[in-house]
């Protein structure tokens, strides 16, 4: 029966130990131990989710480079076709336009050919005019040296502008 | 480098640890074998029922092998406090003061008196309160002491490494806070743990450290929870927080229980008389148990390494170490489960509180 009686003494030394640890602990250990441990547990939270935000985040923009990197593949097939459309159309202007002044160049020496054959042509004409008189002088004057060819050519003249 | 050079010095530790508590033990029981003595040292008939529970009940100096210990005896003596004087002075039945202390008890019989019993052997003379600082205080107060100190440290490591994994001592009772915290306050009282957090955790540190101090063997064996006063501190401040806690729906399920028939309670408050037994009762129980549990504990250890002389008695030195080989065996067995129990009482107190705090601060969806 002493086993299941409670001393009074003990009762009381037991309630102010153990209010004073609760006290103590509560003010000094608990709080301090609660708080960091939740603080940790807040922060092992946030540090998890933002690493699957990093992640999810990674992951669009790894989408929105493969879509930059599809777009850029096809905006440098595009210049490229361009470009290849534009070298083409240049280089049929060139060509044409090189045609066509070869053309112009060619007609333009052709009617210098004819021009300068035509002055030619005409100056040799002259010269033979001038050359023809001369002979025609030199043969006139050797001819009608004498007076019986004089008379004869006289003669022949005017019987041929006689039977004109 | 260094860390395995701790690491060694650690296991060096613990083997010494090891070695100590083994040498304890068995220290124990020679200590237990020398039994008691009376005035004139001749040894007495070991009584095994007589030493188990001198053990088990609290006493005014602590025992270590032969040495004793004596402890200041504090006394109320109608108004007037006596003391604090040696517990020595009253010892062999001496008389101080007027005071003289038989079985534990201190007893006022007068200068220079002896104590004087009545037809029926009980004692005549008035006992005054007694405020000593037994065995069980000095328990107590080894039990608080190491309470501050060890959770000042693990305090102290929080704050030291702040956002940093723990070290130490910190990590080495984390779990266990964190055990409180997510086992036994959250799921039992829901949102409003935090509340009763500090007053449960230091109960169940304070349960599970003297339930440990009172296995360890050598400095004395206290009986610090497995006494009934200690028992009681604890179970009745759970009641009266729980009680301090209580919402209109926990006070109004004892006195006009929801969900029940009226005639249950309107001509005899039969269901208020139920549920106020169980309000009542709950602290009881809960008291019972811790103080249950640990003293069969200690009283079954006892009576294992009790064994041991009773065979001695009987059959002389031979019979004793026959039957010590099994009594040794039994006893560490015994040892291990208490280990257990310091623990699982600790965890079973600190839970039924919770889901009394649980009970008291719930919000009734008002339908049963």
């Amino acid at each position: 029966m002493e086993l299941l009686t409670p001393n009074i003494g003990l009762v009381f030394w037991m309630s102010l130990a153990f209010l004073i640890v609760l006290f103590v602990l509560r003010k000094f250990a608990w709080s301090g131990i609660l708080k960091a441990l939740k603080d940790r547990e807040d922060f092992i939270d946030r540090s998890l989710k933002s690493a699957e935000e990093a992640k999810t985040q990674l992951s669009t923009l790894k989408a929105e480079n493969e879509n930059l990197l599809v777009e850029a593949r096809a905006e440098r097939e595009s210049i490229l076709k361009e470009a290849k459309e534009m070298k083409d159309t240049i280089l049929a202007e060139a060509k044409l336009t090189a045609s066509e002044e070869g053309n112009r160049l060619i007609a333009a020496a052709r009617g210098e050919i004819e021009k300068e054959k035509n002055q030619a042509l005409s100056d040799i004409k002259k010269q033979v005019g001038e050359i023809s008189l001369e002979i025609a002088e030199r043969v006139i004057r050797k001819e009608l040296s004498d007076k019986g060819a004089q008379e004869a050519l006289v003669a022949e003249h005017l019987s041929k502008a006689q039977s004109n | 480098m260094t860390q395995q050079a701790n690491y060694q010095n650690f296991m060096y530790r613990t083997k010494v640890v090891f070695l100590a508590i083994t040498l304890a033990i068995l220290t124990s029981f020679s200590a237990a074998a020398s039994g008691g003595h009376d005035e004139n040292g001749k040894a007495e008939e070991f009584i095994p029922g007589d030493v188990i529970i001198h053990h088990v009940l609290d006493n005014h100096e602590i025992h270590i092998g032969n040495f004793h210990i004596p402890l200041p005896i504090i006394l109320w003596d109608n108004g007037v406090i006596v003391g604090p004087f040696s517990s020595s002075n009253l010892a062999h039945g001496a008389n101080y003061n007027g005071y003289v202390m038989h079985h534990e008890k201190i007893y006022k019989v007068g200068m220079g008196n002896e104590i004087t019993f009545d037809a029926e052997g009980h004692i005549e003379a008035p006992k005054p309160l007694d405020f000593s600082i037994t065995k069980a205080v000095v328990g107590v107060f080894i039990t608080s002491v190491l309470l501050v100190l060890i959770f000042g440290a693990v305090a102290r490591g929080y704050k030291k490494r702040e956002g940093q994994s723990p070290k130490g001592i910190q990590s080495a009772l984390e779990p266990l806070i964190v055990f409180v915290r997510d086992e036994i306050a959250k799921p039992s009282i829901g949102k409003k743990y935090e509340k009763f957090l500090p007053f449960l955790l230091t109960v169940f540190f304070f349960i599970w450290i003297a339930n440990l101090l009172g296995l360890i063997p050598f400095i004395g064996g206290f009986n610090v929870t497995g006494n009934i006063a200690v028992a009681l501190v604890l179970a009745l401040l759970t009641f009266i927080v729980t009680a301090a806690n209580g919402n209109k729906d926990y006070w109004m399920h004892i006195l006009w229980t929801p969900g029940v028939p009226w005639w249950l309670k309107v001509p005899i408050p039969l269901m208020f008389i139920i549920e106020f037994i169980g309000f009542l009762s709950k602290p009881i129980v809960l008291m019972l148990r811790l103080f249950a549990n640990i003293t069969a504990g200690h009283i079954i250890i006892l009576a294992f390494v009790s064994l041991i002389f009773i065979f001695d008695n009987l059959y002389g030195a031979a019979g004793g170490f026959g039957v010590s080989v099994v009594s040794v065996i039994f006893s560490i067995f015994m040892f291990c489960i208490e280990l257990l129990v310091a623990f699982l009482q600790a965890y079973v107190f600190t839970l039924l509180s919770a889901l009394y705090f649980g009970s008291a601060v719930e919000e009734h969806a008002h339908e049963h």
